[in-house]
Formats: C-alpha cells, sequence, structure tokens
C-alpha cells in the first residue's frame, strides 16, 4: 500500500530527528582530533591526544571516592594470547582491535557490540613476538588498522565494512603492521615491524580518502643520503631499525615524532660496525613530506636490542628557567632523556635503573659504552628498563610516569649470522640473569597465576620522574615486573596495572595506593578513561577481557 | 582457523632458531611478549623422552647418525617443528628412522627439548642404580624426612612424585651435593608472623605484590595478605646440607629420582 507522502515526509523526518546526533557526530574530523584535550569524554588517538600524555582533565572520579569504583561491563575476548589493543572512543562508541585483526565496535556504556569486523592476514604474515594489534586511528567515518600481514585497512565506522586495504610492506620479507596508525591531517602514518628479520624500517603516511601513498620515508639513509656511512658495505639493506609503536605530533611546528627499533642482526654488534642510523633513534618528520627534520640517537650500533619505539611525551614546561617545547623519553637502554623537540637537542639525561652497559651520558648525550664482559651480566636485560608500554603526563603535578624494570638483567651470546630474506636475523642469543641454574625466569608475556621465577630475577617499579631534575619523586613497586602504560587524570589519580593482574589507583602526587582490583590476568596496555551520559569510565584490558569501571549508578 | 595460521608463522620464527636457542633459556625479543616459546619444562621432560626413546641411534649430543646434529638444528628433511613432528611419528628415511607413537605432550616436549639444543647441563652426569637409589631416598640419605612422594611422606619440602620428568640430572645431582646454589627462589624458606601473633614457618607456593601463598610446617596451605604481617622473612639457605654420601651413592638417588614420573 502507497503511503502518502505526507507519511512519508513524517517517518522521513523522524528518520532524521533520530538520526541527527549520529550523523553530526560522525564525523571526526582533524581539528577534533587536534584539540582532543577539548572533549576529554572521548580518546580520540592511541594516547588520548597528539602530544601522547595519556592525561585526561576528567575528575568525576577522585581521591576520595575511586574506592567505590564498580564493574560496569566486560567484554571478553575470543583469541587467546597478550591482548595489547588500546581501545579508542568516540561519541560514545568505542573501537578495540582483537588479535590478530580483528576490530569491534561496541557501545562505550553497556558493552554491547554494534559490529565487528575480521581480517585474516596472510599465512606468510611473520612476527617475533606474537599476533600483537595495539588498535586503531579514527578520521571522519572511518576507523583505519594495521595488519599483521603489512597492510592498512580503512572501515566504514557506522557499518563496519572494508572501504580500502592497502600494502604496508612486503610480508614475504616479515613486514607487519602492528601498531595503532597515526592519523594527522588527511593522512594516516604507520610504521613497519620486522626488526627481528633484517627489514629495512620506514614511516609511510595514506591518503584517508584513498589509501593511495603520499610518502614514505626510510629509517635508514640509502646511498647519497646523509648518516649513510653509519653503516658498512650492504648492512644497511637488512639494518631492521623497524617503526613499531604509534608516535607524536606537534601541530605548530607540523612535526611527527617516532621511535624507531633496533638495528639487525639484534645482539651482534659487531657484524654491523657504525652507529647504525637511525636505528634506536627519535625521528622528527614533516608531516606533509615525511622529510627528516631532527634525529636523536639514543643507543649507537646497539648490541642489547634496545629498542627506542618508547612513546615521545610532549609537554611545553619550565626548564632551566626558560619554557621549552620538550619531549620526554624514558628509554629501553635504562636512560630517561629530556630533549628540545623544536630541534633534537639533548637537554638532560640520567639513569633511572641499574645500567652497566654504558657509564654515562656525554655531553651531547651520547652513551660512553662499557660493554660487559663474555658471559657477564648487562643491565638492564634485554626487555630493557621499560619498553613499548605508553607512559604518562600529568600537566597537573608535572610529572613522567612509565613502568621500568628494576634488577633485571641478561647475559649475551652473539653470533656472526648471514642474512636470509624473510628469515630471523638475530645474530646470537641471550639469557636471563637468575639466581640458580635452570631457575624459571621472567617469560616475554606471563601466562601461569603462579610466579615462580620471583622478584629475584627482575621486579616493576613505576616511576614518577620530574623532567627538570631527570630523577624519580617516588615510585611504587610490583613483586612481578609491569608491561603495563599508565593514564593520569585531573584528580590527580594514576591509574596502571601490571603482569599480577592488580589494577591501581594511585595518588599521582606521592604515589600512595588509593584502590586496587585483583582483575586476574596481565594488564599489558594503558588505560583509558572517556565520558558518557555524565558519567566517567575507566576502562583497562586485563588477561582476555576489558573492564569498565565507573562509579556507581 | 585464523589463529592456526598465526601460529605457523611462530613455529616458522622457531625454525629459524636451530643453535640459537641453545643459549635462549628465555627469547624474549624486541617486541615483547610471545606467548609461544619453549618453556623449560617442556625442554626438561624433553630430555626424558629423548634419553627412552631417540637416544639409541642418536646419542646423548644428537649428532651419531650420518649426515645429522639434533643439537644443532641439522636435520636431513625437517624444517619446521611440523615437520619435525610429522617425521617422528611416520618415520622417514625408508624406514631407518621407525614411527614413534608418541603422546602430544612428548612429542611437544622432545621438539622443545632437540630445539633448545640439549641441555647442556645434562651430559656428564653419572646416574646408578634406581632401586639402591629408593633405599637410600627412604633410609640414610634421609630425603623422605622432608619430601613426599606418590601420596607418602610429609609436605614440607617439595612433593617429588614427578621430579624426574621436570628436572635434568644435573639438576638433581646439583641439589643434592650443593642445594644451596641450586635452591630456586620459590622454594626459599620462608618466616612470618602476623599481626595476630602466629608465627608460621613454611614454603612458598606463590607470591604477588600483596599476597603470598605457601604450605606451611603443619602441612597446611595456607594465604596471607601483606599488610596483615609484621614480619616476612625469606632465607637464602635452604633448610637442607650439601649430603653426606659418597659419589656413587648420589649416582644412585639420581637414577631413582630420574624415575619418579608422575603418574
Amino acid at each position: 500500500m502507497l503511503k502518502t507522502l505526507k507519511e512519508i515526509s513524517q517517518s522521513a523526518l523522524a528518520i532524521l530527528i533520530f538520526m541527527a546526533p549520529m550523523l553530526s557526530d560522525a564525523e571526526v574530523t582533524f581539528d577534533r582530533i587536534l584539540n582532543a584535550s577539548n572533549e576529554p569524554e572521548n580518546w580520540l588517538t592511541y594516547n588520548g591526544g597528539y602530544n601522547s600524555q595519556r592525561f585526561s582533565i576528567l575528575d568525576q572520579v577522585n581521591q576520595t571516592n575511586v574506592e567505590k569504583l564498580k564493574l560496569q561491563w566486560t567484554l571478553q575476548n575470543q583469541v587467546f594470547g597478550a591482548w595489547q589493543s588500546n581501545p579508542i572512543v568516540a561519541d560514545g562508541i568505542m573501537y578495540v582491535t582483537e588479535r590478530p585483526n580483528t576490530v569491534i565496535a561496541l557501545d562505550a556504556v553497556t558493552g554491547g557490540v554494534f559490529w565487528k569486523y575480521r581480517y585474516d592476514p596472510s599465512p606468510e604474515a611473520t612476527v617475533c613476538c606474537g599476533a600483537n594489534n595495539r588498535g586503531v586511528a579514527i578520521l571522519g567515518d572511518k576507523v583505519f588498522m594495521g595488519t599483521l600481514d603489512a597492510r592498512l585497512i580503512a572501515i566504514d565506522r557506522i557499518t563496519g565494512v572494508p572501504l580500502w586495504n592497502v600494502e604496508v610492506g612486503d610480508v614475504e620479507l616479515a613486514y607487519s603492521v602492528t601498531m595503532a596508525p597515526l592519523v594527522v591531517k588527511n593522512n594516516v602514518l604507520v610504521g613497519v615491524g620486522g626488526g627481528e628479520y633484517g627489514i629495512r624500517g620506514y614511516v609511510a603516511a595514506y591518503d584517508a580518502d584513498t589509501g593511495k601513498e603520499v610518502w614514505k620515508t626510510y629509517t635508514i639513509p640509502a646511498p647519497g643520503e646523509a648518516n649513510h656511512d653509519s653503516w658498512e658495505g650492504d648492512d644497511w639493506e637488512h639494518g631492521g631499525a623497524p617503526v613499531w609503536i604509534t608516535g607524536s605530533y606537534d601541530s605548530e611546528l607540523n612535526l611527527t615524532y617516532w621511535g624507531v627499533g633496533n638495528p639487525g642482526p639484534d645482539w651482534n654488534a659487531g657484524q654491523r660496525p657504525g652507529d647504525n642510523l637511525y636505528s634506536d633513534s627519535v625521528l622528527a618528520l614533516d608531516a606533509d613530506t615525511g622529510e627528516l627534520q631532527w634525529h636523536f640517537q639514543f643507543t649507537p650500533n646497539d648490541a642489547y636490542d634496545y629498542d627506542s619505539v618508547q612513546v615521545p611525551v610532549l609537554a611545553d614546561i619550565t626548564f632551566n628557567d626558560q619554557l621549552k617545547k620538550v619531549m620526554m623519553w624514558a628509554n629501553r637502554n635504562g636512560y630517561f632523556y629530556v630533549l628540545d623537540r623544536t630541534n633534537g637537542d639533548f637537554l638532560q639525561g640520567k639513569p633511572y635503573v641499574r645500567v652497566n652497559w654504558s657509564s654515562g651520558l656525554d655531553e651531547n648525550g651520547r652513551p660512553i659504552p662499557t660493554p660487559q664482559p663474555d658471559g657477564m651480566p648487562t643491565f638492564p636485560g634485554n626487555q630493557g628498563g621499560t619498553n613499548w608500554y605508553p607512559p604518562s603526563f600529568s600537566p597537573r603535578t608535572e610529572l613522567f610516569y612509565f613502568s621500568a624494570w628494576q634488577d633485571y638483567a641478561t647475559i649475551y651470546k652473539p653470533v656472526e649470522q648471514e642474512y636470509t630474506p624473510g628469515r630471523a636475523f638475530l645474530g646470537g642469543g641471550f639469557s636471563v640473569l637468575a639466581p640458580a641454574p635452570g631457575a624459571p625466569t621472567i617469560g616475554i608475556g606471563r601466562t601461569s597465576p603462579i610466579n615462580n621465577w620471583t622478584n629475584e630475577v627482575g621486579h616493576a617499579s613505576l616511576k614518577a620522574m620530574d623532567p627538570r631534575t631527570g630523577e624519580a619523586v617516588w615510585s611504587y613497586d610490583q613483586f612481578d615486573v609491569s608491561d603495563s602504560g599508565m593514564l593520569t587524570t585531573g584528580s590527580d589519580l594514576l591509574f596502571t596495572g601490571g603482569r599480577e593482574g592488580y589494577f591501581h589507583a594511585i595518588d599521582a602526587r606521592n604515589g600512595e595506593l588509593r584502590w586496587k582490583a585483583n582483575l586476574g590476568g596481565q594488564i599489558v596496555m594503558a588505560p583509558i578513561t572517556y565520558m558518557a551520559g555524565g558519567v566517567q569510565y575507566i576502562s583497562v584490558i586485563s588477561g582476555h577481557a576489558l573492564f569498565t569501571f565507573s562509579l556507581p549508578q | 582457523m585464523n589463529i592456526f595460521k598465526i601460529q605457523r608463522s611462530y613455529i616458522r620464527f622457531k625454525k629459524m632458531l636451530p643453535g640459537l636457542l641453545f643459549f635462549m633459556t628465555n627469547p624474549a625479543l624486541a617486541q615483547d611478549s610471545g606467548d609461544h616459546q619453549y618453556t623449560t619444562e617442556a625442554i626438561q621432560s624433553g630430555y626424558t623422552v629423548y634419553s627412552q626413546q631417540c637416544v639409541l641411534c642418536h646419542g646423548r649430543q644428537g649428532d651419531t647418525v650420518d649426515g645429522i646434529d639434533l643439537k644443532n638444528g641439522l636435520f636431513r628433511g625437517a624444517r619446521s617443528d611440523s615437520e619435525l613432528e610429522a617425521i617422528i611419528l611416520n618415520g622417514a628415511a625408508e624406514g631407518r628412522m621407525p614411527a614413534f607413537d608418541l603422546l602430544e605432550s612428548e612429542l611437544n616436549s622432545v621438539i622443545a627439548y632437540i630445539r633448545a639444543g640439549f641441555d647442556p647441563d645434562g651430559a656428564s652426569v653419572s646416574i646408578g642404580d634406581p632401586a639402591r637409589g629408593k633405599e637410600l631416598f627412604n633410609g640414610k640419605g634421609g630425603c623422605s624426612d622432608c619430601h613426599r612422594v606418590a601420596g607418602y611422606g610429609p609436605r614440607t619440602a617439595p612433593d617429588l612424585s614427578y621430579i624426574g620428568a621436570i628436572r635434568t640430572p644435573a639438576s638433581l645431582e646439583r641439589n643434592i651435593v650443593d642445594p644451596a646454589s641450586a635452591l630456586l627462589p620459590i622454594n626459599r624458606p620462608i618466616r612470618l608472623i602476623t599481626r595476630y601473633e602466629e608465627t608460621v614457618i613454611g614454603r612458598r607456593l606463590n607470591e604477588d605484590t600483596y599476597t603470598i601463598q605457601l604450605v606451611d610446617s603443619n602441612g597446611r596451605l595456607r594465604s596471607f595478605r601483606k599488610s596483615d604481617l609484621v614480619t616476612f622473612e625469606i632465607s637464602q639457605e635452604p633448610s637442607k646440607l650439601p649430603t653426606a654420601l659418597p659419589e656413587d651413592e648420589v649416582a644412585d638417588l639420581v637414577a631413582y629420582l630420574l624415575t619418579l614420573t608422575g603418574l
């Protein structure tokens, strides 16, 4: 039966009215991401904003009421393995990825799932350390995911349908993408993993509408380019230097910042003489062209796998009585750095854990190497003083927070190794220093509720660093190590986890524990916070579940 | 299905490491977290399987068959773990390598043992007579004063019912002759006093930042919040002294312990 024109127009109007908030919200513009701190109800990038501070001004949950936090909903993962994904939240909708390459869109208030998009990466996909994916980026009506087989996929964020799917790297040569992409203007930026397989790393930008490559900047200079002479022979062609953690962006300088991973082969530095630039460095790349503006190398000719893939944390602080645009960096090599992010100048660097591979930093921040004799332990060990887990900087406390591994060491054994395309290119092996032969040691991720290695092989120390002094103002220790990132809030609460599965709320000013919950599985990502319907939520992934808390409603 | 595919890529990773894993008790790489490494337990129980099934032809060092050096990752036909599995289960070389009907756990552990380049500690330990070792265990060796086996004995020290499946001969020998250097950190004796003035002596089973689980000197499972403890001491010294038994009797004891492989 035909409807009258009036009926049709009425129902269309009704739909329009119903849809109106969603239509207006559907566009997550670059401008919104740029000003993400103005809309703390959302969590629009991997680290909550371009400065990667992981700080939210939300303060409904505060020092007093935090002990009343109540579980509101749980999303159970359907896949085993360390769940390292970082959710983003836009206008009440959360987007989170699952191993290896599935995106889930859900209601951030109830946990109800709208859609699920599953991409099956090629069986040729090769990764060293698990089928990880650390999350999506959002722009306009799309979300973007990198894949284990080194592709980048744009997905309609309302329907969950893929819109384009382009190659980022050659899966046959063991390129992969595990990081959450970074959207800047109308480009989607990603780096590649594969530092254990002799890749040549890069960061590349793709047009958000079409997936067409806009620029690509290698992390190892080719012959004729500056600093190519930091390599010998053809070592540069398979020298690693991957980029597997999301970078940061300074819109005033129009620079994106990227942490670069280890040179290859990992543990045989003698096989690749030279500084091996830009491995273990931070790169400042022009956001529009990818052109390298400056670099700073933390660990030249690295023999210890000290990836510098930590998140570049940006802030404007008073340093030596001057307002400075700084970048704070607790590096895997055991030193905490403060750099001038306009030009890469070294402002300060001090060890935050025991360091014996180097006796200190010179006035330019270059480490003075003190390699340990054969068979002797190197501090910090192979997983580093810290690793990829995102830190936080609170502009309220002006402290920088991160997870450190204390009293943890490794004995390295370099071995000469030929490069074979697509195959592991490690150049040796290592063992974790343990108190008795054959004693259990810290694994790369925790798979048992029993800790039989104990704190004698290493333990977590959450450190609150004053960037002005480079010293820890306070620290909070755990019995096991921690791969948990950080979140700070406008009520000076610091949320973080650890491998033991405890979710902590700590007073960010003094390190006093305010609340904890035993969630029972390793927390290997960072918490986020957002607001919907006037309620502040805090989400964290522990083990195989995503838990979302708020005050009782 | 997807997971299966991804696991293949882990296997691909593993196959690239022959000889390297020899050194890598913990192959944690640049990115972190992989849940697919060979565990120490698997490598150690693989030793048992290898000793029972493989050593006759392949030899203690894995190099007695021409063109094959298992310890150093030199195989004839196999490259991946799944290919190794197929060869062990189906046989190879026109019947010169017979098919072995192994349990999945045995198969996995023996592959772990091979891929781990064998346990370098496992080679030079003398292994005596298990029957004499059993007598020593229950008699003048004094082991059964603290250790429990197959449902008999006290629970104050670790239950040894399956110790032969999870430890190498070298590790067992070291535990007997030099317990201080062999004691695993988790087994260090502990003493605590609660705020209710109870003193508890026991052996740690597990610990985290806020709690501890133990078996006390009365053989009870106890769990404490650290915030309830006034004193919490962990002794660096084991509760047993180096054995006074002569070498040949230590060898007998090791032989007996190796027979303890659980149910």
